[in-house]
């Protein structure tokens, strides 16, 4: 058994089962994430392909309806939320006890959801302002990528407090532990998917 | 949306008149007969399982057994009886449209509508609920005994993915009896799928079946995947691997990959039809062609990890039945790669005509071409495999042989359809149907029935029937050769595809040596049923529970027939490709251990069942817009798979003991065992344990 058995922080040898399981477990979500990519992958295709003209289709358009310094610290929290996160593996992986890791899993729970709160309010502006999803090509892709990233994000706050529930009921046993490494690693990706659409279709659309 | 607020009537946009049954006392023409005959033989059907279920008191042994196990065998073979029951409303389907044709010169019986839905179920049914759950279920049921394991990597996601699978396939069943399926054909391109021009339920049949069986899917190529990554015995080496193995590899990369954009291009129509979105409409800012890039990014991809299992199971089939190790090994393990590879860059020529510039079309024209090159390497290896072996022409060797020059003939229509000029004069005609089916037959579902022959004594201890083998084999080799062949002309002579008449007679002779061809394939059927009839019932005298009928090369037969839950019960080390062909030559393969431990497995659990029924009532709820039925089923899923985590105590031990006594009764029966010899292979005197007087 080798110290490393999977990409990403590895939990070490002196967790034993929970190390040694965590090379099968972790591999197959690291496979999932990849499948997952494929899925916004396309989706970002598509949405490309509508921030035209004819994909517009006289409606409202990127400059219209972006607000970027919400967004911008949508942003900052999302990252955040990935750095708290990280410091809760990495309490995790060096044994520093229960109450700091569910202690950085809340601080992360909280951005997440003060991202959550802010995109949804961005969401309202935009319904308010008439760009809906049914007005146009590009608003339907806005609609389909965006949120779908939110709703990741929502499924991770949901999975956060399953994760809380159970580091409550279990402890640290190693179903707990390598569980909190892949809910660790999705949180990550859900962090390089976000920075595609900051780029792709918010500093993109505005450029 | 009024429907979102109306919640005064439970049951969404249903009525009455959905009824088949309705329909054709209202307007008894014969094609609301047909589907009213349709309807009821589905509620007879089930109607008639309940019956036999209750009355034999199955239940409790179906649901102990079958429905809740986590048993990677017991799962594979719950594929494989989907795919079946499908396969008969499939085939019945086909041969009703040849019907039509054969008797469509400027009528027929079915009006235009009918017909439309026949071809749609036909091809959403033999893609996705025949030929994907037969060639899951053989992976799920070989694999893992090939590579020496003892389970999938994830055995609940396991059954979690049959389970999804299972609710496309009920829904599509169900829409016989409740509403209309789709008109527009497997593929289903908006804007024709859209809410403008299919105002119905038909398309949300058709995207609720596929999305929560591709769904399913995924999760299964994961879990594939991740076991032949992460369970190989030692010793098993990637390049050691059985050729089965490999495509199930490359089947399992490519629906990683692959199956994203089909969900995505699904939800999107979704999005379109159920809330006004605009990705593939007509008008404001929609563009059908990324639903036409989309779907066929998927599609593509698909028929390959459809036929590249089929060319796994003909690999191990030619080398078992020819007593050779398979020929160039590594050429057929790159040809598999390269394909899956190339699979990624061809789909665009599912389109040429739809308004791409010459260039383009040209290197996607190219990039199918060079398919052949792969493949061809692959047909060479099989011959040289045979050459100079000891054949024997059992059952499977017959499908191989009608593969062989079958799917040939069917890749080389392709080569003439990838070139694009070419295409523009053909497409749209009976001629591609004919290529199609001329690769997906002799292609992937002879491979899936000489792999069903192959392995069906190892999954329940009895061969098969030789004779109503060759029966079944030669009738489906025929009746394709007399059903699709009249086809390729029919195309060349301007036949256009999906259409319910014609008005040129020169179509006629060619339609009836088609149907013809239908009514031989409407009896490959039958014997199929036949010979599993006949093989139950002289099952004593078919016994072959030592486990090697066939004197095979890997590891799966070197376990008793059926093999115990635990697959092994000593789990092998492997220092060669062909390990059991080694182990027999060396005298080495049936040897007690000194060493037994115990066995840790999953235990039951009802999850997947859960997932299954809430599915269907998540898939009925969103076709009839039954939104309060579609928040229960969602939630009732949510907890139960959340709740499903909180269970700590997922596993049983099978104590060493057992398994000692077990391995050891089995290790008697093989020594006091006569060996068989290959020319007496398909008698009675064939027990499992084989010969050894050829080993090579």
């Amino acid at each position: 058994m080798t110290d490393k058995c999977h990409p990403g922080i590895n939990l070490g040898i002196r967790h034993g089962e929970a190390h040694q399981h965590a090379e099968k477990v972790m591999f197959g979500f690291w496979v999932f994430l990849m499948s997952d990519l494929v899925l916004f992958g396309v989706i970002f295709a598509t949405y490309v392909t509508t921030v035209t003209p004819m994909g517009i289709a006289g409606g409202p358009g990127p400059a219209d309806v972006f607000d970027l310094k919400s967004v911008f610290i949508q942003t900052m929290l999302l990252l955040t939320s990935s750095l708290t996160f990280g410091i809760a593996t990495l309490m995790l992986r060096h044994e520093k006890g229960i109450r700091n890791i569910v202690l950085w899993l809340c601080v992360t729970l909280g951005l997440g959801l003060g991202f959550l709160t802010l995109e949804l309010r961005d969401f309202a502006t935009m319904f308010a302002s008439g760009a809906v999803p049914s007005r146009s090509g590009f608003l339907s892709a806005f609609f389909a990528l965006v949120p779908l990233h939110g709703l990741h994000v929502a499924a991770g706050a949901i999975w956060i407090v399953v994760m809380l529930a159970q580091v409550a009921i279990f402890g640290l046993i190693p179903m707990v532990k390598t569980r909190l490494l892949r809910l660790a690693l999705f949180w990550h990706f859900l962090d390089v998917i976000w920075i595609a659409i900051f780029s792709i279709v918010y500093l993109g659309g505005l450029a | 949306m009024t429907a979102l607020l109306d919640w005064g009537w439970p049951l969404g946009v249903f009525t009455l008149e959905q009824l088949p049954f309705v329909r054709a006392y209202n307007n008894p023409t014969t094609s609301e007969l047909i589907g009213a005959g349709a309807a009821s033989l589905v509620v007879l059907g089930g109607l008639a399982v309940l019956v036999i279920l209750t009355w034999f008191g199955w239940w409790r042994p179906l649901w102990r057994n079958w429905l809740t196990s986590t048993d990677h065998k017991r799962i594979g073979i719950m594929y494989i009886v989907l795919s079946l029951v499908m396969l008969s409303r499939g085939v019945i389907e086909g041969a009703l449209m040849r019907t039509q044709q054969a008797t469509g010169l400027n009528s027929g019986f079915l009006t235009p509508d009918h017909f439309s839905q026949l071809f749609s179920t036909h091809g959403t049914i033999m893609i996705f609920f025949v030929a994907m759950p037969f060639v899951a279920g053989l992976i799920n049921y070989v694999m893992p005994l090939q590579i020496g394991a003892r389970d999938m990597s994830f055995p609940v996601m396991n059954q979690i993915s049959l389970g999804l699978t299972a609710v496309g396939a009920v829904l599509v069943m169900i829409s016989l009896v409740l509403g209309q399926f789709s008109t527009g054909g497997w593929t289903a391109y908006p804007p024709y799928t859209g809410k403008v021009f299919s105002p119905g339920v038909g398309p949300d049949y058709w995207i609720w079946s596929v999305a929560i069986a591709g769904i399913g899917s995924t999760l299964t190529g994961i879990n594939f995947a991740v076991t032949i990554y992460k369970e190989r015995a030692p010793g098993m080496h990637l390049f050691r691997m059985p050729l089965f193995t490999w495509t199930a590899l490359c089947a399992a990369i490519l629906l990683i990959f692959a199956l994203p954009p089909l969900t995505v291009s699904t939800l999107m129509l979704a999005l379109d039809r159920y809330l006004g979105f605009h990705f593939f409409t007509n008008d404001l800012g929609g563009n059908l062609m990324n639903y036409a890039n989309l779907f066929w990014l998927f599609g593509h991809p698909e028929v390959y990890l459809l036929v590249l299992p089929a060319f796994g199971v003909f690999s191990e089939v030619i080398a078992t039945y020819s007593g050779k190790r398979l020929y160039g090994y590594a050429s057929l393990v790159y040809a598999t790669m390269a394909i899956s590879v190339l699979s990624f860059t061809v789909w665009l020529h599912h389109f040429f005509t739809m308004g791409q510039g010459a260039n383009v079309n040209i290197a996607f024209g190219i990039a199918t071409m060079v398919i052949a090159i792969p493949t061809g390497v692959k047909v060479y290896d099989w011959m040289a495999t045979m050459f100079r072996g000891r054949i024997r022409f059992s059952v499977p060797m017959v499908y191989a042989t009608g593969f062989l020059i079958l799917f040939v003939i069917g890749g080389l229509s392709g080569v003439i359809l990838a070139n694009p000029t070419i295409d523009y004069q053909v497409h749209n005609s009976v001629f591609l149907v004919a290529h199609f089916h001329n690769v997906l037959i002799p292609g992937v579902l002879y491979g899936m029935l000489a792999g069903y022959h192959y392995w069906f004594p190892k999954a329940f201890g009895f061969r098969l029937s030789e004779g109503w083998g060759y029966v079944t084999a030669t009738l489906w080799i025929f009746g394709f050769a007399f059903t699709f062949f009249p086809l390729y002309v029919a195309g060349l002579l301007g036949m256009p595809r999906r259409s319910v008449s014609f008005s040129d007679p020169s179509f006629q002779p060619l339609m009836l040596i088609a149907v013809f061809g239908a009514v031989l394939i409407m009896g490959a059927l039958a014997a199929l049923v036949v010979q599993l009839f006949v093989s139950i019932r002289n099952r004593k005298v078919l016994a072959v529970p030592l486990g090697d009928p066939w004197n095979g090369r890997t590891l799966e037969w070197a376990t008793s027939s059926p093999p115990p839950e635990y697959n092994f019960a000593i789990i092998p080390t492997v220092t060669s490709r062909d390990m059991f062909a080694l182990d027999k030559a060396r005298g080495t393969a049936f040897e007690a251990s000194q060493n037994y431990k115990d066995i840790v497995l999953p235990k039951n659990t009802a999850i997947g069942m859960i997932v299954s029924i809430g599915g269907t009532g998540l898939g009925l709820a969103l076709v009839w817009q039954i939104w309060w039925l579609a928040l229960v089923c969602v939630t009732g899923m949510l907890i139960a798979l959340i709740g499903d985590t909180f269970r700590k105590d997922v596993h049983r031990v099978i104590p060493a003991a057992d398994v000692a006594r077990e391995h050891k009764e089995w290790l008697k029966k093989i020594a006091d065992a006569k060996p068989v010899n290959r020319l007496e292979e398909a008698t009675p005197h064939n027990t499992g344990f084989a010969a050894q007087e050829d080993a090579q």
